[in-house]
């Protein structure tokens, strides 16, 4: 009941010609299924993220996502609705929110403010309300003070975060952002990032993280691998790490919190394999230094 | 080298709080009459008129004569045309093959105020008005021809969208030169069609990543449940105040002193 987004079965082809209008944004035709037979289900209020390397149908997903794009075969829901259904586009674009890779690209507006606006004029909100929404998720994104600053003047970072508020504006249950930190610097990267799980944990928004930055989705409830078109494998981000075999196969890398204690095991140290952050290695660490520390200690002193 | 006319000058003057429409109604209006007048009386009515506004609208006046500066070489080319070719009855003087006559000179007289007026009284508007407002003002002028199927919508979209990427594109032309530089690429060479080719491996790349552009940005506006004109509120509103009132009984002045002075009551 509570799954926010099913996809079943989902094919999908960019050399369908059926697929009429929705074939326009991807001029690449790719002679192989971009996804095959792909099915998972998101849960309300979930954060999960999806890795895979360049062209392994991430984006793809991400396009399906909010009926940019229709399943070739196979079946994709939205809150229960077919995102096939012309009639519901809309209510599923309002709905799910996308943030794109790149910052530059996807504001329209001549000042912050007014691109936050520009999802609202579409949806026909009245100016009041536009206001007072507007002000609401400046708030959540930390850019009051650039309110009437103009996009070209903002770092990288500030612009997501503009896009990310121009989205959070049109009220939807989750956000999809499609690569939406590679553009940017490691700064901008934290800004982003610190964002979207805020938005996750205080305002119960799903967000689904599409990142080749594994460092990005060790805080995800859940992660999911793809490799050229198909679902490698999902689970807890702990549960992926601790396989090795499909990351390598998938062409990602272990977070390097994760990654450092995979190859200290490889080199015969007996530790444990399932640390993905800084601060788990902090305190493992921690705790084999005050055990350690006494023999080390004793040594020193005899 | 920077070219005056047409640049924005933030303020607070009548002029600036003035709705766009209204500025645009101003130029327009005044373009015309002073196509009508041809006295020089009523040229310093106009003259004074015009005057009025500058100093309303608080733009300094050297920013008006740096945009006359501009059209300098057509004030003089006109001048002279006007002086060698214009046939009348007072004969002034001879010069090689032509004929200088009296009316020639008071006629290119003319036609010269008549330009630096037009140019003084139209500048106004972009002094006074930010392209975003203008889009926005003709936008809602054109409305009325929605109803022939004029696309009124689409076309200030495309507008103010092409005016938020200027910045976008400079900062990427910029880019493009430094890379194409780097791969020993020539933009300074002296020979003119040289330099005319040298462009050409700028453009090709700007405008392979205008189209991308173009792709992404329409693909982020359908994301927005952006479906054109129709049905959509707006944010920026544009409202009809005491100083739109004070322009249009400006131009309403000065419209009666032209008809006044085409009827003939106050000929000269």
């Amino acid at each position: 009941m509570n799954d926010f987004i099913k996809f079943e079965n989902v094919y999908y082809s960019y050399d369908d010609t059926s697929d009429d209008e929705d074939n326009s944004e991807v001029s690449v035709s790719v002679p192989h299924m971009a996804l095959e037979n792909v099915s998972f289900t998101v849960k309300k209020g979930e954060f999960i993220a999806i890795a895979g390397r360049n062209g392994s149908g991430k984006s793809t997903i991400a396009r399906l996502m909010n009926a940019l794009l229709d399943p070739s075969e196979g079946v994709v829901f939205v809150d229960g609705i077919d995102t096939s259904d012309d009639e519901k586009i809309w209510e599923i674009r309002s709905n799910v929110g996308m943030v794109f890779q790149n910052p530059d690209n996807q504001i329209v507006g001549m000042s912050v403010e007014e691109d936050i606006a520009f999802g609202l004029e579409n949806l026909g909100v009245p100016r009041d309300e536009m206001i007072s929404k507007i002000d609401e998720c400046l708030k959540i994104v930390k850019l009051e003070a650039e309110r009437k600053t103009e996009p070209h003047l903002l770092s990288g970072g500030q612009k997501q975060r503009v896009a990310i508020a121009g989205v959070l504006a049109m009220r939807p249950s989750c956000i999809v952002l499609d690569e939406a930190t590679a553009m940017l610097d490691p700064d901008g990267r934290r800004e982003v990032i610190s964002t979207i799980h805020k938005l996750n944990k205080e305002n119960g928004i799903t967000i689904i993280l599409i990142t080749h930055h594994m460092d990005e989705i060790v805080h995800a409830d859940k992660v999911m691998i793809i490799n050229e078109g198909h679902l490698l494998c999902e689970g807890t981000p702990k549960e992926i790490f601790a396989r090795k075999d499909l990351i390598d196969r998938a062409g990602l890398e272990l977070p390097q919190t994760a990654r450092m204690f995979a190859e200290l095991n490889e080199c015969g140290f007996e530790i444990d394999k399932n640390i993905l952050t800084v601060d788990e290695a902090f305190e493992y660490i921690g705790n084999l230094i005050s055990s350690g520390r006494m023999n080390g200690g004793n040594e020193n002193v005899d | 080298m920077k070219v005056s006319f047409g640049q924005y000058v933030p303020g607070n003057s009548i002029f600036h709080r003035a709705d766009p429409r209204t500025k645009i109604l101003w130029t327009v209006t005044m373009m015309v009459l002073l196509l009508l007048v041809d006295s020089f009386v009523g040229y310093a009515v106009a003259a004074v008129f015009v005057v009025a506004a500058i100093i309303i609208s608080r733009i300094n006046i050297k920013l008006i004569l740096k945009s006359l500066r501009t059209i300098t070489f057509l004030i003089i080319f006109t001048m002279i045309l006007n002086l060698l070719f214009y046939n009348g009855q007072t004969l002034l003087f001879k010069f090689w093959i032509f004929d200088v006559y009296l009316e020639g000179v008071l006629f290119s007289l003319k036609m010269i105020i008549r330009i630096i007026l037009l140019i003084s009284a139209t500048s106004l508007l972009t002094f006074t008005t930010t392209s975003v407002m203008l889009t926005d003002g003709l936008e809602k002028l054109m409305k009325p021809l929605t109803y022939i199927g004029f696309p009124a919508h689409d076309i200030s979209m495309m507008m103010s969208i092409a005016l938020r990427f200027i910045p976008t594109f400079s900062e990427e032309t910029d880019r493009i030169i430094k890379a194409q530089s780097a791969r020993g690429a020539d933009f300074d060479s002296p020979k003119f069609i040289e330099k005319v080719k040298s462009f050409i491996p700028i453009l090709i790349p700007l405008f392979i990543g205008a189209f991308r552009r173009a792709e992404e940005l329409a693909t982020a506006m359908e994301a927005k449940c952006y479906r054109g004109g129709n049905s959509r509120t707006r944010f920026r509103v544009l409202k009809f105040s005491s100083a739109d009132l004070f322009i249009l009984i400006f131009t309403l002045l000065f419209l009666a002193f032209v008809i006044f002075e085409k009827s003939g009551w106050l000929a000269i």
